[in-house]
């Protein structure tokens, strides 16, 4: 079992450039099921994608792979003609917002948002765009949603996890691939992990992932990865609280960053005393999550986690 | 992206927020000719010198050359002596506040250099309100935000007097919608001709934020003069910097000597960099990893010297300017490098990394964690350079512990 996305989902790549299809020809290697593609001024052709497979994918193939995706001019199109159940945006930031509200509009379930620089404001109109519509969005300035030996959906490097028993959900790409590696070594393996992302207004939350997890039977433990700025953190901890019986650890990064500063990502802000890591750890802590004090020590809080709570 | 108090003003004042009239002058001479049309034109005596840098707290800030002299000046000598009068002191203040260095409690205790003055109209007050369009986290969407508290911090008034703050969410669907202009004006005791100017005064700066991609509008103090005008007496305007790319006409505003030289140079490399007060240099690709590099440094016993993401594609090119300028500043006494070559291989890394340490000459030591795709390959690279004062650490917390004996 696993979240979001398994073996069965059919990925559509909006943003044929060339980080787009770099990725996206990861992802075939990997066994993901790639449907379509959409560009404005190619449809009706096809984009080959050939290469080696990537052995820590899905599980029985071996050898080479030659894949035709077949190219739409439309969102709408390419999901009446393949079906297409989730899509990957890797368009640049001023056409993004367009992207994900044409993906929305075509009905798909979830789309996966790579690109970072999107406007606010965009993202402001994007979030009330999705209101009341069905689609899942996962980003943006996220490295995307990979279920270990099934499906990789972004840009983290496939073969560092394994299928396992732990829910990650992480604000940073980086941090997450150092955590997931070291839930493979210490043999915990992941679920899924989930890249929400370093922007102000994203899709997902981490309550809403947690809530994934909370209801998923193959996830036993939660590690959530947050970072200074807003309140999220501070959100998940009441959720975890109230609504989490599953073991939960946690890093925080940016106890150094200094007040006034964006680190990095746009969301990343102490602003007016608020959004420190020091009250984010507080109020994790305080929900019972095991918080790791150096990002060293994020598969060990896992393992601590589950042994106070009697998971072996 | 911040601006000054007087562009945020002469945005604002054209898309119907009211403003008082005002000049730029950048020498006394510019100062003293502003002050006739200002009087002329408002019929009042009073004018203002205003200190334009990016900091707040001016007001009560002073002068390091002059410790008697405020960041803001309030010239009342028109009153009695007419327009020369007034000329005759504004110009005395030029002359002492252009050039000299202001501090304020957020300038630090450097301070900034004044380089520019606003001279404004002088106002009647009859109260002082405070209003400013931010974002809204927790919802994704704009919020405005008012309290009766004029002229104090938000995150002050906030923290003693909750209630005294008043919130309107704006549905991006419809924009700020006139009834909730009017919760607002209500809830800040606005009545009569004052309630109606009001209004237009919450619509026309809710409108304005989201025209022109704020990241926060701020107008502290919002005051009610006696004639019943609601005007902005300061302006604070900082944009997305995402959202730049459609509004050409704001890159003319920037003012480069208000930013940090280093943090600007590393921009033009695609690197996200910020100056701290340590001594470890750190670069990491990654922003969460970068931050959660200097949170272990501290954690071993080291303070770093700045914040480094050198993004997803470390190329020789920006890592080589990487290094430049974190070994540039004379407190660096060593340096943290923390890769997790994902897409990005190791072997690529460590190449660039040699290449870069080659071309800038250092002269500190190095720590270099490397993980990820192809980590054997580019430590063995590394390690058969055998370059002087360069050493493997096997895992972030390993290599953070090394840097910080290695600097002892």
């Amino acid at each position: 079992m696993s979240v979001l996305v398994d073996a069965s989902t059919k990925l559509l790549l909006q943003g044929l450039g060339g980080a787009g299809r770099f990725h996206v020809d990861r992802s075939i290697a990997y066994g993901t099921q790639v449907v379509a593609a959409t560009h404005p001024k190619r449809a009706g052709e096809v984009e080959l994608f050939q290469g080696e497979i990537d052995p820590s994918g899905v599980p029985g193939r071996s050898g080479g792979y030659r894949v035709e995706v077949p190219i739409f001019a439309t969102v709408r199109d390419a999901v009446a003609a393949t079906g297409a159940s989730a899509s990957v945006v890797f368009v640049p930031p001023p056409f993004a917002a367009d992207a994900i509200m044409e993906a929305a509009e075509a009905g798909l379930e979830l789309v996966v948002v790579i690109t970072e620089g999107i406007p606010i404001q965009d993202m402001v109109k994007v979030k009330r765009y999705l209101e009341g519509k069905r689609t899942r969005l996962v980003g943006p300035n996220c490295p995307g949603v990979i279920t270990p030996h099934a499906c990789r959906i972004g840009i983290m490097p496939g073969y560092i996890h394994r299928a396992g028993r732990v829910g990650v959900v992480s604000r940073s790409g980086t941090l997450t691939y150092e955590a997931v590696k070291q839930l493979s070594d210490n043999g915990l393996g992941q679920t899924t992990a989930v890249g929400i992302g370093g922007d102000p207004v994203n899709g997902t939350s981490f309550v809403d992932v947690l809530r994934l997890f909370q209801d998923d039977p193959a996830t036993e433990a939660i590690l959530m990865i947050g970072e200074i700025g807003g309140t999220a953190e501070e959100e998940a901890a009441s959720f975890i609280r109230e609504h989490v019986d599953k073991p939960v650890a946690a890093f925080i990064a940016g106890t150094t960053a200094p007040p006034g500063k964006r680190m990095g990502h746009a969301g990343a802000i102490i602003s007016g005393g608020a959004g420190t890591a020091g009250e984010k750890i507080e109020a994790l802590r305080g929900a019972g999550a095991v918080v790791a004090v150096t990002p060293s020590d994020m598969g060990d809080a896992v393992l601590d986690a589950m042994h106070r709570a009697g998971v072996r | 992206m911040k601006i000054h108090e007087y562009q945020a003003k002469e945005l604002l004042g054209a898309r119907a927020v009211d403003v008082p009239s005002g000049r730029l002058a950048t020498t006394v001479a510019e100062a003293v000719a502003a002050v006739r049309p200002l009087v002329r034109d408002s019929g009042n005596a009073v004018v203002v010198v205003k200190s334009q840098i990016h900091a707040g707290g001016r007001g009560k800030g002073r002068f390091r050359e002059h410790p008697d002299l405020a960041g803001v000046n309030v010239v009342l000598d028109g009153i009695e002596g007419g327009i020369a009068a007034a000329e005759e002191a504004v110009g005395a203040l030029a002359g002492r506040m252009l050039g000299s260095t202001l501090v304020t409690e957020q300038t630090g205790p450097e301070g900034k250099q004044v380089n520019r003055l606003y001279v404004e109209q002088g106002i009647d007050i009859e109260r002082e309100l405070y209003l400013s369009v931010v974002l809204d986290r927790a919802s994704g969407r704009n919020l405005v935000m008012a309290s009766t508290e004029g002229g104090t911090e938000i995150e002050e008034v906030a923290a003693e007097r909750p209630e005294a703050i008043v919130r309107e969410t704006i549905d991006p669907a419809v924009g700020l919608l006139p009834f909730q202009a009017h919760a607002l004006t209500w809830r800040l005791g606005l009545r009569g001709d004052a309630a109606a100017t009001g209004r237009r005064f919450v619509a026309a700066l809710a409108a304005a934020a989201v025209e022109l991609d704020t990241d926060m509008v701020e107008i502290n103090p919002l005051v009610v003069t006696k004639q019943g005008r609601v005007m902005a007496l300061d302006a604070k305007v900082s944009f997305d910097k995402n959202a730049l790319f459609r509004h050409a006409e704001l890159n003319a505003l920037r003012d480069l000597s208000e930013e940090e030289s280093a943090e600007t140079e590393a921009a033009e490399f695609g690197l996200s960099f910020i100056k701290l007060g340590g001594t470890i240099g750190c670069l990491v690709n990654g922003a969460g990893l970068a931050m959660a590099t200097m949170d272990t440094i501290k954690e071993v016993g080291g303070e770093p010297a700045n914040f480094l993401d050198v993004g997803g594609g470390a190329t020789v090119e920006n890592v080589t300017a990487a290094f430049e300028i974190i070994t540039r500043d004379p407190a660096v006494k060593g340096i943290f490098v923390n890769i997790f070559g994902g897409i990005m291989k190791c072997d690529t890394i460590a190449t660039g990394v040699l290449q870069a340490v080659h071309n800038v000459g250092l002269q500190v030591p190095l720590v270099v964690r490397l993980e990820g795709t192809n980590v054997e390959l580019g430590l063995r690279i590394i390690e058969e350079a055998g370059f002087p004062g360069l050493v493997v650490a096997r895992s972030m917390k390993e290599g953070a512990e090394r840097i910080v004996e290695l600097t002892r």
